[in-house]
């Protein structure tokens, strides 16, 4: 995995670049100490690492603005940070980068229940708008993993989901306006407190562009009222094929559950062992399905998903009794990642999406790549929407194995494209799937999606390397090839 | 003033009708079936790109909510197909029209509160660019954040990007139920208090409307058109149970005055949904109005001011339906204080041509919007002027 080759006569300029930002943002928010530099120098995708030439923590708009008309003018790039809990290397430094911390932004703006609505900061951590909210019985439904960590700002750049999306939707969703600052300064604002942004749909495209286009310095996101109930069913099957007919069926039922997870043998093995949730251990997948919403909802439909999973051939089957066991369902699927983590020494966590109906299909052929390489996998997987966490067990000691683990890892998810499916479903294609973007995508739809980067940021200066495997000037792209007196084509219908 | 027509068949002879487009440097007019033109600003252009023959569902997994048809695929074909399996479109647009212009002019109705707009339920598009390219954007899965999110950009852009040839939509079970609480006599700000009220509460309410009182007369529902006086409506959809017991719940927390059963309920938010009732067969102007949901009713009496208008409530407050004389354009924008924007849905196309349509964007947008115009669509051949002049 290549990074651009650094400009050295931009590292050549370092001191007068400091200097520059230092008039920008004083004191303490300007950073050029190795040591203190080392706390940015990757994020939640450990294997890749860099540090930045300097970092700012701006705690102004206006700063932010300023920052980046600065770095444009002297022609430096620019990596945007929140708190670094991306999966796919988004906020991974440049040697010849300003590294820009988001941290500063932390202040709740404004609560407005007559509009349901939330303003804050890109730094209010995800978690912290549900908390804001809860008194009143509100919350923030698109809920990563990372939610007591991972801040707003963030979530816009990776368009986050979250084991609740399925009924929910990602963040994408739940966003109603927008402030950013544009590489050249300009601060624009999208939409609001009102529904429909108005003109072209630039939210939906900002949100998810893994900090390619802008800086987002405030978020509107709508709040819901948390369901008046919530129970879960713990479901094991014979084979994870049964598991996914089962959940095929539920939806085909109409029934759009709240959440609905599963695991295969091994992540059950492992989440057991470390949080005993009190998981059957003889069953080759497990399906948690929680129900949300009016009470007499509920359990209308808790009785038909049971039903269904009969019919499918759950041979485990428990509903959830008490608040306590419903959490305690959970437990284990929320701890899965760490309990793998209990017994190997290091995994590596995969994020594709396929079409459900290709589940047995995509199992058996990652057996067999495991077989093959000898590296184990477990998989929990978001299966009301396809999305997949395969974990590759490894031992980054172990000369070679991380190695493995990646190119496995590439596999499992150029197989994902092949049966119909995409090379990510939450974490982002960053750095860590850039260069497989080829093979979803081919050359013409990407450059398509570089234009419009180039809209945003003709110079190529906001987050390069991410996402797009080749970098490709303005100018080049937008290039017309037009060719005067071409025939008019007989065979299209003319009246 | 459309000259000739060019109807291709396949998505080839798309890219083939936009490339002679581009090297003659003749705007075209992109239609489906024509049914939403009186939607945006007329289109000067020379030709007419016609994607009807373009037409067909290319998968249908119910189980997967997803369906992909190409563009030109009439959208009662989908609504059917749809309907045989239990599952609907559920950001609610109107009937009529394709699929490609469902999403270019990306409506939605009275359930955009709970379950979004076309954006939230486009997932992948193909087509062809203004640079007579041929791309794909999105994935055909529910669930994707693989680049950049063109489909949601197209959602909206009416055809001024790109000429769309194939769409990946999200499909959803419908509800088995559907029930609306009835309040009668209130008016427009005590109304949206309780939508409010009902919005706020955990019983998913998926429509919040009112209509004042010569709207309500005007219903073709029977218990609202009689009601005598202003009706305010808050839907209730989903497992019939389940709608049983909220209805109760939430008739007693709101002092609803009378409840509509399903038949009805459908009816009347059909209604909601197209605007009924305002300025048929008169030649007032009709506009939409996204504001935020409590400003409804101040924003409609700050426009009340100076025009004479007739005006109904969706989306909890949040969207207003109000028909005006012409050239109202001004005085309604100007009643915006408290954010959002007002777009003319219902106008002859003189008016359309000589007016802004869509509310005006700041510069500084503006200027972004162009250069993304420009990044599709350099020379602008797709649709110019449909949303804003020169664009």
């Amino acid at each position: 995995m290549k990074m651009p080759v650094p400009d050295s006569g931009v590292i050549a300029r370092r001191r007068e670049i400091v200097e520059a930002l230092r008039a920008i943002v004083p004191g303490e928010g300007v950073i050029v100490d190795e040591n203190e530099l080392r706390a940015y120098e990757c994020d939640g995708l450990t294997a890749y690492r860099q540090l930045p030439m300097v970092a700012v923590l701006p705690s102004t708009v206006e700063q932010v603005s300023q920052v980046l008309k600065t770095c444009k003018a002297m022609g430096v790039k620019v990596v945007p940070r929140g708190a670094g809990t991306s999966l796919s290397g988004g906020a991974l430094p440049l040697a010849d980068g300003v590294l820009l911390g988001m941290g500063k932004f932390k202040r709740i703006l404004d609560i407005d229940y007559a509009n349901r609505c939330v303003t804050v900061q890109p730094g209010v951590t995800n978690l912290g708008i549900s908390n804001a909210v809860a008194h009143e019985g509100f919350y923030y439904a698109p809920d990563p993993s990372s939610q007591i960590a991972c801040t707003i700002g963030g979530n816009i750049a990776e368009n986050s989901g979250g084991v609740h999306c399925l009924k929910y939707g990602l963040t994408t969703n739940n966003v109603l306006g927008l402030e950013m600052v544009l590489m050249d300064g300009t601060i624009l604002r999208l939409g609001g407190k009102h529904l429909d942004a108005g003109g072209y749909d630039l939210m939906g495209i900002v949100t998810g562009s893994e900090g390619l286009l802008g800086v987002v310095t405030e978020v509107t996101v709508r709040i819901l009222k948390k369901p008046a109930t919530a129970r879960a069913v713990l479901l094991g099957f014979p084979s994870s094929e049964q598991g996914g007919d089962c959940v095929a069926a539920i939806i085909a039922a109409g029934i759009i559950p709240g959440g609905m997870e599963m695991m295969d043998r091994p992540a059950i093995h492992a989440a057991e062992a470390f949080v005993h949730a009190g998981y059957p251990l003889d069953v080759e997948a497990l399906l948690i399905v929680e129900l949300d919403g009016p009470a007499a909802e509920v359990d209308h439909l808790i009785d038909r998903v049971e039903a269904i999973a009969r019919d499918k051939g759950a041979c485990y089957a428990r509903v959830s009794t008490s608040e306590e066991e419903r959490l305690a369902f959970w437990a284990g699927r929320k701890a899965a990642f760490p309990a793998v983590g209990r017994i190997s020494p290091d995994y590596y966590c995969m994020d594709g999406t396929i079409p459900r109906k290709a589940l047995p299909l995509v199992l058996q052929r990652m057996q067999e790549m495991s077989d093959r390489c000898g590296l184990r996998v477990a998989n929990v997987f978001h299966a009301g929407d396809g999305n997949l966490h395969p974990l590759i067990l490894y031992d980054a000691n172990k000369p070679g194995e991380l190695e493995a683990a990646e190119e496995f890892g590439n596999d499992i998810l150029r197989l994902c494209v092949e049966v119909g499916g995409v090379l990510t479903g939450e974490h982002g294609v960053g750095v860590e799937k850039r260069d497989l973007m080829t093979d979803q995508f081919d050359e013409a739809d990407l450059q398509q999606q570089q234009r419009l980067k180039c809209a945003f940021d003709p110079d190529g200066l906001l987050n390069p390397g991410k996402v797009f495997p080749t970098l490709h000037r303005c100018a080049e792209l937008g290039r017309l090839h037009v060719h005067q007196g071409e025939l008019r084509f007989p065979d299209i219908p003319r009246f | 003033m459309t000259i000739t027509t060019l109807k291709p068949e396949t998505a080839a002879q798309v890219t083939d009708a936009v490339r002679w487009a581009l090297s003659a440097g003749e705007p075209l007019e992109i239609l489906g079936s024509g049914s939403r033109r009186g939607l945006g600003r007329p289109v000067q252009a020379g030709h007419a790109l016609d994607l009807s023959a373009l037409s067909g569902v290319i998968a249908y997994e119910p189980e997967e909510l997803v369906l992909t048809a190409l563009a030109g695929t009439r959208m009662d074909l989908i609504r059917s197909m749809l309907a045989e399996r239990g599952q609907h479109l559920a950001f609610e647009p109107p009937e009529g029209g394709t699929l490609g212009g469902l999403v270019a002019s990306g409506l939605a109705g009275p359930r955009r509160i709970s379950a979004g707009s076309a954006r939230d339920h486009t997932l992948g598009i193909a087509g062809v660019s203004g640079r007579a390219e041929a791309y794909k954007g999105g994935g055909k899965v529910v669930k994707n954040v693989t680049g950049y999110d063109v489909p949601k950009l197209m959602a909206g852009s009416f055809g001024t990007l790109t000429a769309l040839t194939e769409i990946t939509v999200k499909v959803l079970p419908a509800p088995e139920d559907s029930a609306t609480l009835l309040l009668f006599g209130l008016d427009d700000r005590a109304a949206v208090a309780v939508l409010d009220r009902a919005l706020r509460s955990p019983y998913e309410v998926s429509g919040a409307a009112h209509l004042p009182a010569v709207i309500a007369a005007r219903s073709g529902v029977s218990a609202v058109a009689g009601a005598g006086g202003a009706a305010t409506l808050v839907r209730l959809e989903g497992f019939g149970p389940s709608v049983a017991a909220r209805v109760t719940m939430l008739r007693e927390e709101l002092r609803a005055d009378a409840v509509l059963g399903r038949d009805e309920s459908l009816a009347v938010w059909r209604e909601v949904r197209d605007g009924a009732g305002l300025g048929e067969g008169t030649d007032a102007q009709l506009w939409k109005l996204s504001v935020p949901p409590s400003a409804g009713p101040s924003t409609v009496e700050a426009i009340r001011r100076t025009l004479d208008v007739e005006a109904f409530y969706d989306w909890g407050g949040g969207l207003v339906w109000l028909t005006a004389r012409p050239d109202s354009g001004t005085a309604i924008r100007a009643a915006l204080s408290a954010g959002g924007h007002a777009t003319l849905v219902r106008a002859p196309e003189p008016v359309r041509a000589a007016t802004d349509v869509f509310q005006p964007l700041p510069e500084p947008l503006m200027a972004l919007s162009r250069r993304v115009k420009e990044s599709f669509d350099p020379k602008g051949i797709l649709n110019p002027g449909r949303m804003y002049a020169g664009l």
